[in-house]
């Protein structure tokens, strides 16, 4: 991987040892902690079929060197998009502008030890040919409106990324990465008398373009998608109030992510300003709750070798066994707090900073029947599917939206409900988990996760999780 | 920490005729490239951009930025049917790549009679200046100084302030082009200052954060620091013991910066892209009531140093001043000349979104408001994304106030707020006074005539 990604960032724009080490002798100046650089190159493919033919595609290529250097709790930080000697030492002079020291120190860099593999290295955007892409958009809409005549509008994504980066830092680290991405999204409108509803379903992962091509994957797809639309053509207005609440496997999992995941992230246990801050040993779930941060899944769409400090991936505990042991640091918090990084420092671009961020996060399974979780409920609602999620990480309160819900009426699933929004708070709704199922599964690969204006890749996942006691945004 | 130099890398905002014309370059040589490749038609949108900002917290420095971003995205058509291409990288070589592959996806994608340019005569031939333009000549210190002041007013404001998420100082200044191959070329400039400032506030109840902010294209016209500083603090004080509502149906106040969602809710509804994919609850609409009939809503793209003022839009279609809502009652929809060519209308110069959007007719004080509703909830937060636009159906997670006796009872939060956009604006009880200038729909506060609340 970092010879890939070597040949492609720095052999091309005659960029070798000495040139990286000149560069970095200006981040080791008195006063700085830490320096790095931060090359990358992404080249992004996306087509796009809407109402029966392909009517889009774009191609998008960016490059270029980010420059930090950080001297205590404070960070200087500059970038340049294209890559080159003078424009790496530009902007590595602005990043330095951090101490007021005008010294420069010596670095001697050399090649980190290799990651574990947990994806290859082709690109899906050099994959097979254009003409494949559109048809395979065209057969999917055929299918899809084959499912149902209900269907009035069907809208496919295809995308590929394919991403190389070189991280080369004062604390000796280089290193590399390249990156593949690619994903499925179809929607599709429904109509029946006067309703219109809307169903959605789609996946990914770093894998090669053809996995996502093979039908057995894209028809599970379609179909789960044109039975979401009809599901909420029946669905009626939610209740709204405090209720026991069914989480169903999979991407439902963006529930932790948002109530516990961003709380334990570093940089806001560091400043103390998380719900969860200064609570490490605390119990904050029931025992049956184990909750993971695992990078190193193979070919998950939140998977990495390294992070994009150059430090490798790793799976973090957060809680075991309903007790919180652990946050997802980089190298700044990890520092600042006096612990290890844990793989979890992410940027979304050379142009961004880096901070502490999820990549897989999920709970462990119990051992209960989904079947039995339901029947337990006498009056509740079952939700399977959502929209996404937000939270509040100081008070803690966060929500996701339901995209496909029904109800629970003793111990049995009644009809759909309209999405409706839940609400709670992190720090005690773990408290509340009643049963925990022995069914994890983790989501497709659609997951995308925005903190301070920067978007990574993630995912998510869970055991079926009985909730005895969640806010419930409906109508009726 | 001691005096910081600025660095170098200002061309934007020392030459910006230079700048200008760099670009206008860039674009007519990737025109030129895209007719010699066959293509019938092509356009170009060129961005640059310079950015200084500081953020300190607890009264150090946290982070010194300096952001230069370009970006390119070319499209091309060729017997109606369409490629685009995009990179941040401009150097020649980059760019003849992007052309090359644009005109490669046009070779693969169906033919779309909907694509391709708008008609010549509709580009913009004005460009009168929109006082867009007031290059601040600040240094980084210039900016640390601004940002520890407005901190350390917000700290200062209360002992229960006992932690900050920091206080943020920027400055920009951006210059775009948009060409295409009817000969039309446009360029537009623009600067944008802005401040903030993010508070922490604990009591026995536990820990809140809330914040304050501005922005104006003028340096001088933003608040002073102290002020921003000392408003987040207002803002997170009051928030502490924070509880839920009953679970029910109330009137709910929107304050101005929720309520310029719901009218940016209507606006998405009503927008092409939406309308031709038939996922909106607003379908032909035209002429249909979706306001109260006291409401107008006015689009004025041209407003001098508005925060969205454009002489043409992203197909360089002429802006001109116009009412999408006149007494309650939809005008016409928002286009671009693509969507406009799939529903078989004109362009109404909305491609990039509406431009300078104010919410005209009776207004009254945010205090009479409350009054008027008397019991209910005011709403300053909404979360999440439980807004469909395909059903009307709206649920979101919220946090506010409590109303009792038209005032501020107790703060509210783990509550989410439900019902039907078109019932929560075909039916508004008044517009507040308070109109919020910084934003490119510009409304006051707005009281919903009923909505659920879920809570306890």
């Amino acid at each position: 991987m970092f010879e890939i990604a070597r040949a492609q960032l720095l052999d091309a724009s005659g960029l070798g040892q000495s040139e990286i080490e000149l560069a970095m002798g200006r981040l080791a100046g008195q006063g700085i902690d830490l320096g790095d650089l931060y090359f990358q190159r992404r080249v992004r493919e996306g087509w796009m079929l809407e109402d029966g033919s392909v009517r889009q595609g774009n191609w998008d290529v960016d490059q270029g060197v980010g420059v930090r250097a950080i001297a205590g709790a404070g960070t200087g930080f500059a970038y340049a998009d294209s890559i080159s000697l003078p424009a790496l030492l530009d902007a590595a002079d602005s990043a330095r502008a951090i101490t007021r020291s005008g010294k420069t120190g010596q670095v001697r860099v050399q090649q980190s030890a290799l990651a574990r593999q947990r994806y290859g290295e082709q690109d899906p955007t050099g994959q097979g040919q254009p003409s494949d892409r559109v048809e395979l958009l065209r057969t999917i809409d055929a299918y899809v409106r084959s499912l149902d005549q209900r269907v009035s509008q069907v809208s496919v994504n295809l995308s590929a990324s394919h991403e190389a980066i070189v991280v080369a830092s004062t604390d000796g680290v280089l290193t590399g990465d390249v990156r593949p991405l690619v994903r499925l999204d179809i929607r599709v409108l429904m109509e029946e008398g006067d309703r219109r509803e809307q169903g959605f379903s789609g996946g990914g992962g770093r894998f090669a373009l053809e996995d996502l091509m093979d039908p057995e994957t894209w028809q599970t797809f379609a179909s789960q998608a044109v039975r979401q639309g009809a599901i909420n053509l029946t669905a009626e207005a939610a209740p709204a109030g405090h209720m026991t609440v069914v989480l169903g496997p999979g991407w439902p999992g963006v529930l932790l992510h948002e109530a516990i995941g961003h709380g334990l992230e570093g940089d806001f246990n560091r400043k103390g300003i998380s719900a969860f801050s200064d609570r490490i040993g605390e119990r904050v779930a029931t025992e049956e709750c184990t909750i993971v941060d695992d990078g190193t899944l193979e070919q998950r769409r939140g998977s990495l070798n390294i992070d994009d400090e150059g430090t490798p991936s790793g799976c973090t505990t957060l809680i075991e066994n309903g007790r919180l042991v652990g946050y997802m640091q980089d190298k700044l918090n990890a520092r600042l707090m006096g612990v290890q990084p844990t793989g979890n420092g992410r940027r979304e671009s050379f142009a961004h900073l880096p901070m502490p961020r999820m990549t897989n996060t999920y709970m462990l399974p119990g051992k209960h029947d989904p079947g039995e979780i339901i029947a337990s409920v006498e009056d509740g609602i079952y939700a399977v599917n959502f929209n996404g999620g937000q939270v509040d990480i100081t008070s803690g309160k966060f929500v996701f939206a339901a995209s496909e819900a029904y109800r629970i009426r003793n111990g049995k699933l009644g009809g759909a409900i309209k999405g409706a929004t839940l609400i709670g708070n992190g720090p005690d709704v773990l408290t509340r988990v009643g049963m925990v199922g022995n069914d994890l599964e983790l989501d497709s690969g659609v997951g995308v996760c925005g903190k301070e204006g920067q978007s990574v890749p993630v995912g998510v996942g869970q055991p079926t999780l009985r909730i005895d006691g969640l806010t419930v945004g409906g109508t009726a | 920490m001691g005096q910081v130099q600025a660095s170098g890398i200002t061309a934007i905002i020392d030459n910006p005729d230079r700048e200008t014309e760099l670009l206008i370059g860039i674009a007519q040589r990737i025109l030129d490239r895209a007719r010699q490749g066959g293509a019938d038609q092509a356009e170009v949108g060129i961005s640059s951009s310079l950015a200084r900002e500081v953020g300190v917290r607890l009264g150090e420095i946290e982070v010194l930025e300096e952001a230069r971003d370009r970006g390119v995205r070319v499209t091309v058509y060729r017997n109606h049917c369409s490629g685009s291409a995009s990179t941040g990288d401009l150097r020649p070589d980059v760019i003849d790549e992007c052309v090359d592959r644009a005109l490669a996806i046009a070779r693969h994608t169906q033919p779309d009679k909907a694509c391709g340019l708008a008609n010549p005569e509709w580009m913009a031939r004005e460009f009168p200046d929109l006082d867009l333009w007031h290059p601040a000549d600040l240094g980084i210190q210039d900016l640390i100084d601004r940002a520890l002041i407005m901190e350390q007013a917000g700290r200062d404001a209360d002992e229960r302030i006992g932690n900050s998420e920091g206080a943020s100082v920027s400055t920009e200044a951006g210059i775009g082009v948009y060409a295409n191959s009817h000969g039309f070329i446009g360029s537009s400039r623009g600067t944008r200052h802005s401040q903030s400032c993010v508070l922490i506030a604990r009591d026995d109840s536990g820990m809140q954060r809330d914040y304050d902010w501005d922005s104006s294209r003028r340096f001088e016209a933003l608040a002073r620091p102290e002020e921003t500083g000392t408003g987040a603090a207002r803002r997170v004080l009051r928030r502490l013991g924070a509880r839920r509502v009953p679970t029910g149906p109330v009137p709910v106040l929107f304050a101005p910066e929720v309520a310029r969602g719901l009218i940016g809710h209507m606006v998405g509804a009503v927008s092409g892209g939406n309308l031709y994919r038939r996922s909106s609850y607003l379908l032909d609409s035209v002429g249909d009531v979706v306001l109260p009939e006291w409401a107008s809503l006015i689009e004025q793209p041209r407003l001098p140093g508005g925060p969205a003022s454009a002489c043409y839009d992203g197909d360089g279609v002429a802006t001109r001043e116009s009412a999408l809502v006149a007494d309650g009652k939809l005008l016409r929809y928002v286009l671009s000349n693509y969507s406009a060519r799939r529903l078989g209308l004109t362009t109404t110069a909305n491609a990039g979104g509406v431009r300078n959007l104010t919410l005209a007719g009776p207004s009254r004080s945010p205090e009479q408001l409350m009054a008027e509703m008397d019991t209910g909830l005011l709403i300053t937060e909404v979360m999440g994304q439980g807004v469909n636009l395909v059903t009307g159906d709206y649920s979101r997670g919220a946090a506010g106030f409590w109303v009792e006796n038209g005032e501020i009872a107790w703060p509210a939060e783990e509550i989410t707020i439900a019902g039907h956009l078109r019932d929560m604006l075909g039916n508004l009880r008044g517009a507040g006074s308070d109109i919020d200038q910084r934003r490119s729909i510009r409304v006051g506060s707005l009281l919903v005539d009923r909505m659920v609340v879920a809570g306890q």
